[in-house]
């Protein structure tokens, strides 16, 4: 198998919002560095969870089932999930697969932070 | 590139055409089937329906198989592409006769439920590259969600696997899907992956399953969308069609 070609940071824009900086490959082999950073905000009490594109460089359908899989996790733990710093490429693909109708996409951080309250 | 953005912290933009580009299909509203001969009636005009808009408790279904050392995982998805339909249990067809796998396109499918039920339905080429493939299904199909199908080197073996990621579409399916349709449809991919297997000349191996449940709710609010559901419809137009004679 090959090493993912995924960086996940995670910093703190208020007592309760995390967002998770994404750069590089988002495939089904991000999932451990996506789950360790899910994981690291919901320990620290991160009731809104905001996911930064902007360092997205390839993503593939198993990326996208990795990403369902988290918004059952935070659904589930009544966090509320926003995103943005999507290129146009990867919003229209949110739209295909309709994950745009449960992940709200804004253009800036503040308008997603805002969201996601 | 970089640009600051609105909130003043810098946005690294995607190169201009990313890596997987022709992967994707493009964007589509709802489905469109014109095939002479096979109207596609439960699929032209559906929309698309992924895990996160079905009715029923969500399952990630993984089926896995070792192919030996002998295929690269480049050819078991290029010969999967070739032959899919071929690999299916008997009873069951997949028609991409005029199109083929490649992203965007739309593949019409009649599978046997037993006891003389079938499902016509059909299925939509989400993503296609050369070590993975995924379907996703239309309104009216038995489940809403994406089912992958990819190939990895784990030197020294090759390894193919089927992935789904579902929600059954309607409170009906939900049920059958309790009685029985897990199990039947557990079978149908470990039969698939099998017949693969012996297709590439692959020494026998056991296929692996592993089920996990992702989330136990229901989401009732999805669940007019039993209006759509192609097997409710296949069995009517069949009625109509014995009444007309």
């Amino acid at each position: 198998m090959d090493e993912p070609a995924v960086s996940m940071g995670l910093r703190w824009v208020g007592d309760d919002a995390a967002v998770i900086d994404i750069s590089g490959d988002v495939t089904a082999a991000a999932e451990p560095a996506f789950t360790s950073a899910y994981e690291n905000a919901a320990k620290r009490g991160a009731r809104r969870l905001v996911l930064n594109f902007g360092g997205l460089e390839y993503m593939n359908s198993g990326g996208i089932g990795m990403l369902v899989t988290l918004l059952v996790h935070a659904s589930r733990h009544r966090q509320k999930l926003a995103a943005f710093g999507l290129s146009r490429h990867y919003r229209e693909i949110f739209e295909l697969t309709r994950l745009d109708e449960a992940i709200t996409i804004c253009d800036t951080e503040a308008a997603a932070v805002a969201a996601a309250s | 590139m970089t640009e600051p953005g609105r909130s003043g912290r810098p946005q690294r933009r995607a190169a201009a055409r990313p890596r997987d580009a022709g992967s994707w299909a493009p964007k589509v509203r709802r489905l469109a089937v014109t095939r002479r001969g096979r109207p596609g009636a439960n699929v032209d005009g559906r929309r698309l329906t992924g895990p996160v808009q079905g009715f029923g408790q969500m399952w990630q279904k993984t089926y896995r198989m070792d192919l030996g050392p002998d295929i690269a995982p480049r050819q078991a998805i290029a010969t999967w592409k070739a032959h899919f339909g071929e690999f299916w249990p008997a009873g069951s067809r997949f028609d991409n006769s005029l199109t083929g796998i490649s992203p965007g396109d739309v593949a019409l499918l009649d599978v046997g439920l037993g006891g003389g039920v079938r499902l016509s339905t059909g299925v939509f080429v989400l993503y296609a590259d050369e070590e993975s493939f995924t379907l996703m299904t239309p309104q009216g199909h038995m489940f809403a969600g994406w089912i992958t199908f990819s190939a990895a080197r784990t030197d020294p073996v090759t390894t193919v696997q089927a992935q789904v990621l579902m929600r059954a579409n309607d409170p009906l399916y939900e049920l059958a899907l309790a009685l029985g349709g897990h199990r039947k449809e557990d079978q149908f991919w470990i039969q698939t992956l099998t017949s693969l297997g012996r297709y590439v000349g692959a020494p026998p191996a056991p296929v692996r399953a592993r089920v996990v449940r992702i989330d136990p709710r229901r989401q009732w609010g999805q669940a007019g969308e039993i209006w759509h559901n192609s097997m409710v419809r296949t069995l009517l137009r069949r009625a109509t069609r014995i009444r007309g004679r």
